[in-house]
């Protein structure tokens, strides 16, 4: 059995998939307004780096990472809504791209596991 | 094992050791994050021998045309020789051969390097003023096209260097230039790929040095350019621009500007990124470069990406104020 990121189609999934999703997150009007400021080259590389984690892929997910790149938007009232919105986001972007329900459900269980540290619980 | 050559120091990559780790176990210094290759933090440049492919995955085309790699991921299978500074380059001396007034507030200077300059059209480079004040200019001249390198200089208020290449600075002059850098440049490749340019002021000096090398090159694309500014008047090489649109078929020059003023005859009133909104509502599989004003560089890279352009396809060159990066 190949893992979760061989299924998903590995690097070439993500390259795919990291410009979808973020568009789709700019696009969303629930969580749009954390973005306002950000780089946005450095932002597309975080949010490789996140589907990187979320598909199974090779990582060094650390808890503290989550949490220190988390902090300012505690500040500004991030909380589980904002986290629910990220996921369903995720979830449309491979939805649309013809991943199968099943595995869109094992990245959002993924993407579910940290947020905890997101939200410094 | 091949050597890793380091600011004049040698050191042995021992097996199955990556550039970065066999730099670290030397006591050198190197940002690292995640490494896997995902973040991009430990980039360095080879100056001599080629980093492997595998250490150059993700990478922006630009970048690993000059030999850019990420340390994490790097077995080398020859000896490489690294610049860590991010190739801040070298220093050159090059004579000044024109100054030419372009508008009411941007001159033309152009100079006759000593030796060749290894460039692309749209690096930009670091002029250093009188002073020692250091700012960065683009070049809009073309390697391969003029013996000259070619800089557009906008008078700035208080603009320590921009006033003295303005009006201290005369034809036979000696000028200091340290450069080039920046990953804003046309790549050859894919020919047909449609691109997009938009520019604010000075901003229209690397799009130029760009456009002019793609079609030096034979690119056969659409070439669509946008150049903004606040006045009519504060536009320039609306003429060159457009013969040049006239020439080729593929070329199409989009001049706007917020306020008329001046000879404003078929200059768009309106505001750059809408006008780029409504003539390219489609930017997928589209090239796009960015430059000039940083706020409006930010908006448009968004809009540009919104409406289908693939991040890893924006080149974005933001002309920071002194004091910032001091881009001018």
């Amino acid at each position: 059995m190949s893992s979760l990121y061989e299924q998903l189609g590995g690097e070439a999934a993500i390259d795919a998939a990291v410009d979808k999703f973020y568009r789709k997150v700019l696009k969303d009007d629930r969580i749009n307004s954390f973005f306002e400021d950000t780089d946005m080259e450095r932002q597309a590389a975080k949010q490789k780096a996140f589907l990187t984690f979320a598909f199974g892929g090779p990582n060094n997910y650390t808890g503290m990472d989550m949490r220190k790149g988390h902090a300012h938007m505690l500040e500004k009232g991030l909380n589980d809504s904002h986290v629910d919105a990220v996921i369903e986001d995720l979830a449309a972007t491979l939805t649309e791209m013809g991943v199968a329900d099943e595995l869109v459900a094992q990245v959002g269980e993924i993407a579910n596991s940290v947020r905890d540290d997101v939200l410094s619980r | 094992m091949p050597n890793i050559h380091v600011d004049g120091a040698t050191f042995e990559r021992a097996p199955d050791e990556t550039v970065l780790e066999c730099l670290e176990r030397n006591g050198v210094e190197v940002m690292s994050s995640c490494r896997t290759g995902v973040c991009q933090s430990c980039l360095v440049q080879a100056v001599e021998g080629a980093p492997p492919a595998a250490a150059q995955t993700g990478l922006r085309d630009t970048m690993t045309k000059q030999g850019f790699f990420l340390a994490c991921c790097a077995l080398p299978e020859e000896d490489l020789t690294i610049d860590l500074s991010g190739a801040a380059g070298r220093e050159h001396h090059p004579i000044v051969t024109s100054i030419d007034k372009l508008n009411d507030r941007v001159v033309r200077v152009r100079c006759e390097p000593d030796a060749p300059i290894d460039y692309f059209a749209g690096q930009f480079m670091n002029v250093v003023g009188p002073a020692g004040d250091v700012r960065s200019y683009s070049v809009a001249s073309v390697a391969g096209l003029d013996s000259y390198i070619e800089f557009h200089v906008m008078l700035l208020p208080g603009g320590k260097v921009s006033s003295w290449m303005h009006d201290g600075l005369n034809v036979g002059d000696t000028l200091t230039l340290i450069g080039p850098q920046g990953a804003c440049y046309y790549v050859e490749g894919s020919p047909d790929q449609p691109m997009a340019l938009a520019g604010t002021g000075t901003g229209l000096a690397p799009l130029y040095g760009i456009v002019r090398d793609a079609l030096r090159q034979g690119h056969s694309g659409s070439i669509h350019l946008f150049h903004g500014s606040v006045r009519a008047d504060g536009l320039y090489l609306v003429d060159e621009l457009r013969a040049l649109a006239n020439e080729y078929e593929n070329v199409f020059y989009h001049p706007c500007a917020l306020e008329a003023g001046g000879d404003d005859n078929g200059i768009e009133i309106r505001a750059i990124d809408a006008l780029v909104e409504a003539t390219l509502p489609e930017l997928d599989g589209y090239r796009v470069f960015l430059c000039g004003h940083p706020d409006l560089v930010k908006a448009m890279q968004r809009n540009v990406f919104l409406s289908g352009a693939s991040m890893g396809e924006i080149y974005t060159d933001a002309f920071l104020p002194a004091g910032g990066a001091s881009k001018a």
